[in-house]
């Protein structure tokens, strides 16, 4: 079997219109071989868990810097289980404070990156959770 | 050119892409441009500040942004600011608000109060402002998407306390197409965007004379990654669309140049953005009068806020910002801008503590008390350096906006997502440059320390302040005369639909406490919604 390239969602959440993160991770996974799917802005977590499943992602990485992250990774659990989506890898980046990180961390998400993780951080926590053999 | 082979340094090449010499001379100024453009401020083409005395008769406006929670809350902070010397205010919405919706909509949730104020009708302006003296203090809306219901409430409220609207001043945002590129506060599509700030202008032009209806940003085209040369460049491609529209509307070029106004970007090298504005602010007088005509001097002023610097702190060691910030507002000072406001030193956590916000305040009132930067005008000016770059730097800008020309102009290349895509690739670039230390910053790819969470005071939110926002907006739609708000929004459709100005229809709804979000959908029942262009 031909192994397939990771399949990666980059989803904005809610209302916030800050995408300089999102799209610099989004070019540096697709440099590191990844399938990207950028959603663009304004969408509802219902939005980003469809289009986590009709795209069959491997990972679901969702940017927040409107200090939202909480009640809309709330929402985004629930979602999860009812989309079945609780095989992927779920990230969160942001500027989430270091408080809110294990909240989130009950809430499911695999992982948390702010601007202090380096890029190749995310390529690796993303390959190490989802080696491919 | 060569400078660096003749020596042993290594060469130095600033953002915009221009070399730096290690010495420069008269030489230079003259090879590069000459001196006719310095002049005199005051006098055509304004590159050493669009009034003769400037900060001796008049000092900047010291404008913080600042916004939070409900309109009782943001009153408070307001009058906070101001008992601290604060001379502007700058309104901040919240994303709900920005984006059109009311607090009660379903995409709201998590997000009414949580960024900015929450303003759902009429009501919230009307406690947002109390006590304020509108002619001592002047506002500044920072709203765009949902920027004509918003000036539309500002002037139904002033009109309420008794103001004549023909002599208010302030400023509203207003600037659709970089939120295009950057911010993200879109609703309609392109087109009708920019007949909406068409309106606005048209409306202002002919009934709020004074106020000043559009701010053009370079500034956060710059902070998604544009460089100094491509924020002025886009900023001027962008303020030329509304212009050309508002033109092929019947109205003359001084019927409204002088009430355009711009907000530009403080952070990056010091010399660069000095030039920057020298530059920004010669070659804007040259486009109004040399291609548009305009006689009279004030429609070739470039009016700005310098100010923010956002892009430049940072999260790690936090403090380390103040600092950042002092120079920046240095920078904007040297600059001639009319209006100074500073990101402040926790702002990559949290919504400004009052401390934070105080610092900044008091960062800006050194400057124009202990410093001298009052003093004189153009402090910099005559400089070989100073000069020299912001001849060279008015070409590159000039550059800029020939390539957006080749390209088939600004709206387009917005539309298209090719300007995005440009700014974000750029953005990118400059993050991998610091990813692997070849752009330098403090704290964070050089002198780092091993820090604790830094001792940041977390603006706490308000969840049940804004709970009782989205009740105070129940029970205003329940008491409210409902017909009237039918007949005014009716209205309003039907002035859209048929392509009228529909500034007037928008104040009548407003009036009637018709909502933020009821206002929007109407318009965008006509105009359709935007959608986003992904490039990569």
């Amino acid at each position: 079997m031909t192994k397939r390239p990771l399949r990666v969602l980059i989803a904005k959440p809610g209302l916030d219109g800050h995408d300089v993160g999102a799209k610099i991770v989004t070019r540096f996974l697709m440099e590191n071989g990844c399938e990207v799917i950028y959603t663009g802005l304004r969408k509802s977590p219902k939005e980003i868990a469809v289009a986590a499943r009709d795209e069959d992602v491997d990972v679901i990485g969702l940017s927040i810097l409107s200090g939202s992250h909480l009640p809309l990774c709330r929402q985004f659990r629930d979602l999860r289980k009812q989309y079945q989506l609780e095989d992927k890898l779920w990230l969160v980046g942001g500027n989430i404070p270091a408080r809110d990180q294990e909240e989130l961390k009950k809430l499911g998400v695999d992982a948390v990156f702010t601007i202090k993780n380096s890029l190749q951080s995310i390529v690796e926590f993303i390959n190490q959770k989802k080696s491919w053999a | 050119m060569g400078m660096s082979n003749e020596s042993s340094v290594p060469p130095v090449i600033n953002e915009s892409g221009i070399e730096i010499k290690p010495l420069y001379t008269e030489d230079d100024v003259v090879e590069s441009g000459g001196t006719e453009g310095i002049g005199v401020s005051g006098q055509f083409p304004f590159t050493r500040g669009i009034h003769p005395l400037m900060y001796r008769k008049r000092p900047w406006t010291m404008r913080q942004y600042a916004g939070f929670a409900t309109p009782e809350e943001t009153n408070k902070r307001f009058h906070y600011l101001i008992r601290n010397g604060q001379t502007g205010l700058n309104v901040a919405f919240d994303l709900p608000t920005q984006t059109g919706l009311d607090s009660d909509d379903e995409m709201a949730a998590g997000e009414v109060g949580r960024v900015g104020m929450a303003v759902d009708t009429l009501a919230d302006f009307e406690t947002a402002f109390e006590g304020i003296d509108l002619e001592k203090i002047t506002v500044s809306l920072t709203i765009n998407g949902a920027a004509a219901v918003l000036i539309a409430m500002y002037f139904a409220m002033a009109e309420k306390r008794g103001y004549d609207i023909r002599k208010l001043r302030g400023t509203a945002q207003n600037d659709i197409l970089k939120e295009f590129i950057g911010r993200g506060t879109w609703i309609f599509p392109v087109e009708p965007s920019i007949k909406l700030i068409g309106d606005t202008i048209e409306y202002c032009a002919h009934n709020a004379p004074l106020y000043s209806p559009v701010s053009v940003c370079g500034y956060h085209i710059r902070e998604s990654g544009a460089n100094p040369v491509q924020e002025m460049g886009y900023a001027f491609c962008i303020a030329q669309a509304y212009i050309d529209h508002v033109l092929e509307r019947g109205l003359d070029i001084d019927d409204f140049a002088s009430r355009l106004s711009f907000n530009f970007d403080i952070h990056g090298n010091l010399f660069e953005q000095v030039a920057k504005f020298r530059a920004g602010r010669r070659l804007w007088a040259k486009i109004i009068r040399n291609k548009y005509g305009a006689k009279n001097p004030r429609s070739m002023w470039l009016r700005m806020i310098a100010g923010g610097g956002g892009g430049g702190l940072t999260i790690e060691q936090p403090e380390n910002n103040i600092v950042r910030g002092a120079y920046y507002a240095l920078i904007s000072a040297l600059s001639g801008t009319q209006t100074m406001a500073l990101c402040s030193y926790d702002e990559a956590y949290t919504i400004p503590s009052e401390k934070a916000a105080r610092i900044s305040l008091r960062t800006m009132q050194i400057l124009m008390e202990e410093m001298g930067l009052c003093d004189t005008v153009d402090p910099l000016g005559g400089s070989y350096y100073v000069e020299t770059l912001t001849n060279q730097m008015e070409r590159k800008i000039r550059e800029v906006m020939e390539e957006v020309d080749r390209r088939g102009g600004i709206v387009r290349a917005v539309a298209e997502g090719h300007v995005q895509n440009a700014v974000s690739r750029q953005a990118y670039e400059n993050y991998r440059k610091l990813e692997r230390g070849e752009r330098k910053k403090v704290g964070v790819n050089c002198y780092r320390e091993e820090e604790e969470e830094p001792p940041i005071e977390f603006h706490p939110f308000m969840q049940a302040e804004c709970d009782a926002q989205i009740a105070k907006l129940r029970k205003i739609k329940s008491e409210r005369d409902n017909a009237r708000v039918k007949q005014a929004l009716d209205q309003l459709r039907r002035d859209a639909e048929s392509g009228r100005n529909v500034m007037p229809a928008i104040m009548e709804a407003v009036k009637a406490y018709a909502t933020t979000g009821e206002i929007t959908k109407c318009l965008v029942d006509v105009y359709g919604r935007y959608e986003e262009p992904i490039l990569f």
